[in-house]
């Protein structure tokens, strides 16, 4: 079996403020963030080693580490693929701490995406570079389909289709994202929660998404501090333990555009993430307590259940119709507001909702929670989490 | 002299309008509210005593606040005016100058506002120039002077004026290229054919199967070898989307951007052309159309195919 399971803990967590205008600078939030997350975890910046973030973020690892002190890295390494690399920083993490390569891992996630580059508007205007990458916008951008909104609907339109899922269907996973995010001071909808008549009276995005259907645009920095288990059980908090850290990206993957599958219903790349995750950490879905599920934009939830097995294919739109992912439901869901509702950080807040979970002290904590399952970002190739108590 | 040019110069040496009194006598509260705003620290506006210490009897008023004793107010500045542009303005106006910028203002004081003083102003038309061409458009240059006075009737301030009256450049811009497509070697073929009209497929040389979006090696056999089959144009619609927000200058709104398997069996994203948004169904059989959205770019599109049930 794998060293990984259980070989390393979430330590610490730490962000900014979530706004739509932090008057900051990106790396000045992920100096804030990181230095919050080592002194949540009881250790000083000069303890950690390595750092892991994202492809996307402006904030190369050698600024923060000159601005806070950190001094010598041993290991630094990226995640590409934008929301998609939320977990896999913390996969990369775990790894290094359970191979020795490094004792205290920080991960990290900051911008400015609101009052910044908002990701929101989309590609249409990106300079025409001739990269495999580029060139995959070749057969959508001519053709004005450039922004993620636009992207996910392609494959919303056709689920809809396919299992008989309404709009109403999506606006039920905002609707409780939106409820968690009402009690949960630091989201920014705190005490805004929505109706089901909200979201359908919200206008077209792109058809069939709303705009209650569709995720905040936010600025802010989130970071979470990786150590040994061992080394975690000396920390002040109740370690979250990485009991499965793993990633995935499908047959014939493209960035948020995989159209060309035999079907379009499902998220291939999350049923790999998820079978990874089960084995790695001898669960099963029933032995799941609390799910953090990328919420970009609502649509993707539903085969998101489907995929890591909370329900049968085409029938996530009566699993969350039922209520179970409400607190008190079966599957307590995004308890922390989501990225509708608390903010967008890439999935990353969503990670540090997870430890929280495991900790006991959600704004929305359950009872009995031993093991969340996290996952980043859908659509993209992607990764997921599941955190524990300690066994 | 053209008739429209003897008309314009006739207004030379006349009053433009009717002599403004200013609504407030000269005040210290609009003092106070100007010193504030200009951040202008010197005592002599608002402190009596070291105003009379530079031997003035009081308080004066800053010499630039002239203009704002007899301007209209804020309301008139958002609003038309009731009474309509003055005759000069529409006389310009007649001529095509409908657009104006301020280009010149020289001030002449003769002697210093205190508060209690009720100012007014004349403005008289100085000289209007021949047309010239500009930056902003082709226009004359419209000089008055503005005299202002106090109740007594003693000249206060005079003010050369200028003001830029021109014809706005028509803004009527072509419409903005659709978003380019990155071209490499890679893709370039498909987009070159589709400049004819044709809807090509890469075919793999060797084990011939077809893949879209295109890509130098087959997954099926990894070959590297590739020609490409020209599509029949026939397809149903796989998935589709109604864009609202946000929205590029290139494309009508709402847009319809729809999947369409096309009957050898690759799909590929494009735009919907001849059906309402409402209509679009999945399943919809449709057939190729074409569109040049601009000399550079020609996209295959899809329309409904007539009596062509899937």
């Amino acid at each position: 079996m794998s060293v990984l399971p259980g070989a390393a803990a979430i330590a610490g967590i730490g962000a900014t403020e979530f706004s739509k205008e932090s008057g900051r600078s990106e790396l000045r939030l992920a100096c804030e963030a990181v230095l919050a997350a080592i002194t949540d975890a009881g250790l000083q910046p000069s303890d950690v080693d390595g750092m892991v973030t994202f492809t996307a973020d402006t904030n190369s690892e050698i600024h923060i580490a000159r601005n806070l002190g950190i001094g010598e890295l041993k290991f630094f390494s990226r995640i590409g693929y934008g929301g998609g690399a939320a977990c896999g920083t913390v996969q990369q993490a775990a790894m290094a701490v359970a191979t020795g390569v490094a004792d205290v891992v920080v991960c990290y996630r900051a911008f400015n995406e609101r009052s910044g580059t908002r990701y929101g508007l989309g590609q249409a205007d990106r300079p025409a570079d001739v990269s495999a990458d580029g060139a995959a916008y070749a057969w959508m951008n001519p053709f004005g389909l450039s922004t993620p909104a636009q992207w996910v609907a392609m494959f919303a339109q056709r689920y809809m289709y396919e299992y008989g899922a309404t709009s109403e269907d999506f606006g039920r996973v905002a609707v409780v994202d939106r409820k968690h995010a009402a009690k949960n001071p630091a989201a920014w909808f705190y005490e805004r929660p929505i109706t089901l008549a909200d979201h359908q009276a919200s206008r077209w995005i792109a058809e069939p998404l709303r705009l209650l259907d569709c995720c905040q645009e936010s600025d802010g920095g989130q970071a979470l501090v990786v150590v040994s288990a061992e080394r975690a059980r000396d920390l002040p908090h109740r370690p979250a333990l990485v009991w499965g850290a793993a990633q995935g990206s499908g047959n014939d993957q493209h960035m948020m555009t995989s159209y060309y599958r035999s079907e379009i219903t499902g998220i291939p790349e999350m049923g790999l993430v998820g079978r990874q995750l089960y084995a790695q950490s001898r669960l099963t879905p029933s032995d799941v307590q609390a799910a953090i599920l990328y919420d970009h934009f609502t649509p993707l939830v539903l085969p998101q259940l489907e995929e890591l097995g909370f329900c049968a294919k085409g029938e996530a739109k009566d699993f969350v119709a039922e209520g179970n992912l409400e607190a008190g439901g079966r599957l307590p869901f995004n308890t922390h507001g989501g990225q509708l509702g608390e903010a967008y950080i890439h999935g990353m807040n969503g990670i540090a909702e997870g430890v929280r979970l495991v900790r006991g002290t959600s704004a929305n904590q359950p009872g009995d929670v031993h093991n969340v399952l996290v996952t980043a970002g859908t659509g993209v190739p992607t990764s997921g989490l599941v955190l524990g108590a300690d066994a | 002299m053209s008739e429209y040019e003897e008309r314009l110069q006739a207004w030379v040496g006349r009053p433009v309008g009717t002599v403004r009194t200013g609504q407030d006598p000269v005040n210290v509260p609009m003092i106070r509210h100007w010193v504030e705003a200009m951040e202008d620290g010197n005592p002599v506006y608002l402190d009596e005593a070291a105003a009379r210490a530079t031997g003035r009897e009081g308080v004066v008023a800053p010499a630039s606040m002239i203009q704002a004793w007899t301007m209209r107010g804020y309301a008139a500045s958002v609003r038309e005016d009731p009474a309509g542009p003055d005759e000069l303005t529409d006389l310009l106006a007649e001529g095509g100058y409908t657009s104006v910028v301020a280009t010149d203002s020289e001030f002449e004081f003769h002697r210093e506002l205190v508060p209690g003083d009720r100012v007014s102003v004349e403005e008289t038309v100085d000289s209007i120039s021949p047309e010239k061409n500009t930056a902003l458009g082709a226009g004359r240059f419209v000089s008055t002077v503005k005299t202002y006075r106090d109740a007594s009737g003693e000249v206060v301030a005079t003010q050369r004026w200028r003001l830029l009256r021109f014809r706005p450049e028509d803004k009527a811009e072509p419409k903005p290229l659709r978003p380019r497509p990155a071209i490499n070697s890679d893709n370039a073929f498909w987009f070159e054919a589709a400049r004819e009209h044709k809807l090509v497929i890469q075919r793999c040389a060797d084990c011939k199967s077809l893949r879209h979006p295109p890509g130098p090696c087959c997954p099926q056999c990894g070959s590297f070898d590739w020609d490409t089959v020209e599509a029949q144009g026939e397809g149903h619609v796989y998935s589709y989307v109604v864009n609202h927000h946000p929205r590029h200058p290139a494309f009508d709104y709402p847009l319809v951007v729809a999947v369409v398997e096309l009957t050898e069996g690759t799909r590929l994203i494009t735009n919907m052309t001849g059906v309402a948004p409402q209509d679009v169904e999945i399943g919809m059989a449709v057939v190729v159309d074409w569109i040049d959205p601009d000399p550079d770019l020609s996209l295959p599109v899809f329309r409904p195919a007539e009596n062509k049930e899937r």
